[in-house]
């Protein structure tokens, strides 16, 4: 949602009020009755509700994992292709033996809007549905904003593909699975510095965001100790006409032009740098490697390079089991983003259901408290690689890159080599 | 005039976007100065022309899609009146405008629930989206052709308005709601063309929008509606040719404080992170020197 009209909106509202109110105080009289009334709704309303919540009776042998992933707004796409892998993952293993019993594994769903304010919220209906362990959020910025809340309700949390450093950092109850943007940063600068020879980058990032932000410093810094140069800018929130900033990278004569932004911003970029015939490659970040990217670049004139987490090809029965799994049901073909394409996300979401479920098991204990302290040690081989956390912020210990470009003629990804650092 | 040719796609796009946002001002100024209320749902009209052309162009060509795509906003515009804001007539002013507010949310949250949250792609309008070179700046046909299509609209509007019975009531109406009833006016007919003009508009405005900029979400009326908003009062509030001419000078204005650093010959990332600060604050420059925009009429106190 757009915070910015709705802000304006309320304060229109505000103001009309302070001005009529005065003039409300004489109808009130004949508008008692109906006052009357709409208290016996909602009178009875709340105690439809009481009713309803009294349903549910707690299983014993059940043990929840909470999805903290956004379902709409600008990461929307990404988060449910996150979520389509934990599910396909709860698809295959429904089940985790802790101690002597064996516990069902209920996903609990909470859909974050990729919007920093709804985060707090997402996160206390995980908490409060009694979630065991949480899994996400694709974004950094909301895993950020919600880091708080699950700190309180004492719940760990497994960060999937939030890259953003200040995820983990300084506490102890939030983990993370994947690579971390100074990494991702400092190989996409190596990469346009040496591969693509560019000395002259453009850095588009979203104003306000943290992981746009953030990767787009972390590449300004490796690129200018390499000794390149970089024209660096950032648009609001709402911004749906990049033709400006597409010029700005021309006339500046840049020669890769670097966006680790949304999907969504993606699709309208990759479009009008296609129209106005950008004339560089276009870099970015893990964001990218999504099959939105792909229909956007089929057919255009676009040469996009990605850096991500897995190729898809890696690991071939789990590709095929995957497909097969999302071929069969049209709404997850949908929230695949229409198409059978496997994205890096989903293989993350994938393994992080399995370094969950590994932890309780460690734990042997479906106490919140218990797994926390037992994700330290937790250990796992998932498709993604495998997957050991170090001991200081609890982020992944990786030193693999996977680099795609897109082919705009068959509309899939090509894999690059692999950039391994030591 | 090499720094013209320089920085020609900045002021292409301003005139392009100063186009779209105009159509969209007409529909807000039309409407305030006929019922002196400010349609926030105008923008999320919008909004949903360009949905509607996203599902439609689906299984239909374009030579049905695009006229069923106009009738279909043009009937929603009808709807909306009917519905939301016709059974206020009497009712304070600030009901209709919260009335207005609810209908933004519901088509906002309907288009959420059928979009499922995702940005949709706007399909390829032949012609429209082809590339051209002008003058070694490549850009879109449809940047080319909506100003000349706005213009061409605006006058065709204002005959309208002029030498119609319809446009003839309309000034009346606007001028005086209650004496024009009097008069024997058809009020609520009236009302009803005002809001199917301006959704007849945004439905014109979204195609040649979501053209340039192909991903339609459930929020993507916001922004363009504020702007259009913000034209309209600039301005001046129920104007029609000053709704236009608010709409160029703050899509231009925008594009050329993007292009601050090429432009001006100031390098910085300032000029595009502040772009809206400067468009928002020149707005306020501009009312603070003429309080009642630029074509605005005076207000008179009727004794």
């Amino acid at each position: 949602m757009n915070a910015f009209t709705r802000k304006v909106k309320n304060c229109i509202i505000y103001a009309i009020f302070k001005l009529t109110s005065s003039s409300f105080t004489f109808e009130m009289e004949e508008k008692n009755m109906k006052r009357t009334m709409l208290s016996v709704l909602i009178l009875s309303l709340a105690a439809l509700t009481l009713f309803a919540g009294g349903g549910s009776d707690a299983d014993s042998t059940i043990v929840k994992i909470g999805v903290f992933e956004p379902a709409s707004g600008d990461n929307g796409a990404g988060g449910k292709q996150e979520t389509l892998g934990i599910q396909f993952a709860n698809y295959v293993t429904p089940t985790v033996q802790v101690g002597d019993t064996e516990y069902t594994v209920e996903l609990v769903i909470a859909d974050n809007e990729s919007s920093n304010d709804r985060a707090a919220t997402a996160a206390a209906t995980l908490i409060n549905a009694g979630s065991s362990v949480v899994l996400g959020s694709y974004g950094s910025g909301v895993s950020i904003a919600g880091s708080d809340t699950f700190r309180v309700g004492g719940v760990p949390v497994i960060g999937i593909t939030c890259t953003n450093p200040q995820v983990t950092e300084g506490n102890s109850h939030y983990f993370r699975i994947c690579f971390l943007d100074p990494f991702q940063g400092t190989v996409l600068a190596n990469y346009a510095y040496q591969t693509l020879g560019a000395r002259k980058v453009y850095c588009l990032a979203k104003l306000g965001d943290d992981y746009s932000g953030g990767l787009v410093n972390y590449f300004v810094e490796r690129f200018t100790s390499l000794g390149g140069e970089v024209v660096s800018e950032t648009f609001p929130e709402g911004n749906s006409d990049f033709t400006s900033y597409i010029a700005n990278a021309k006339n500046s004569g840049c020669e890769v032009f670097f966006s680790p932004v949304s999907t969504e911003a993606a699709q309208l970029i990759i479009n009008q740098a296609s129209s106005q015939n950008l004339g560089m490659s276009i870099l970015a970040g893990d964001t990218w490697d999504s099959n939105v990217i792909l229909q956007a670049a089929k057919g255009k004139n676009v040469d996009i390079t990605i850096t991500t987490f897995y190729p898809e090809g890696a690991n071939p029965e789990f590709d095929s089991a995957f497909k097969e799994w999302v071929n069969a049901d049209a709404t997850r073909l949908s929230n695949n983003g229409g198409d059978d394409t496997i994205s890096a996300v989903t293989a993350m979401g994938y393994d992080a259901y399995y370094f969950a479920l590994q932890a309780i098991k460690n734990a042997a204990s479906t106490d919140p408290g218990d797994i926390m302290e037992a994700l330290w040690s937790t250990e796992i081989d998932g498709v993604t690689g495998h997957i050991a956390l170090e001991q200081v912020n609890g982020d992944a210990i990786r030193n693999t890159v996977f680099v795609k470009h897109a082919n705009t003629t068959t509309g899939g990804w090509d894999a690059l080599p692999a950039v391994v650092v030591d | 005039m090499e720094f013209f040719h320089q920085n020609l796609s900045y002021f292409l796009s301003g005139i392009s976007v100063g186009g779209q946002y105009a159509l969209i001002a007409i529909g807000y100024t039309m409407v305030y100065g006929i019922l002196r209320l400010i349609n926030f749902a105008h923008g999320d009209v919008f909004m949903c022309a360009g949905l509607m052309m996203v599902y439609l162009s689906s299984t239909l060509p374009f030579t049905i899609t695009i006229p069923l795509v106009l009738l279909l906003t043009v009937l929603l515009g009808f709807v909306i009146e009917r519905v939301a804001y016709m059974p206020l007539r009497s009712a304070p002013r600030m009901s209709v405008m919260i009335s207005a507010i609810g209908v933004s949310y519901l088509l906002q949250n309907a288009a959420l629930y059928f979009t499922g949250g995702l940005a949709k792609v706007y399909p390829e309008i032949p012609f429209l989206s082809n590339s051209i070179v002008i003058w070694d700046a490549t850009t879109r046909v449809v940047t080319i052709v909506t100003p000349f299509l706005t213009v061409v609209l605006v006058i065709l509007l204002t005959l309208l308005i002029k030498h119609t019975k319809i446009g003839m009531a309309m000034r009346a109406v606007s001028r005086d709601f209650e004496t024009s009833q009097l008069m024997g006016i058809k009020i609520n007919r009236v009302i009803s063309t005002t809001f199917m003009i301006g959704s007849l508009l945004a439905s014109v405005a979204s195609l040649l929008y979501f053209t340039n900029y192909a991903s339609v979400t459930p929020t993507s009326g916001a922004m363009p509606g504020l702007k259009a908003f913000v034209a309209a009062v600039f301005g001046g509030i129920g104007s029609i040719p000053g709704a236009v001419i608010g709409a160029f000078i703050i899509g231009i204005c925008e594009n050329i404080i993007k292009g601050g650093a090429s432009i001006f010959g100031i390098p910085g990332s300032g000029w595009t992170t502040f772009s809206d600060a400067f468009t928002f604050a020149f707005l306020i420059v501009i009312l603070v020197v003429k309080p009642t925009g630029l074509f605005g009429e005076k207000a008179v106190d009727k004794v």
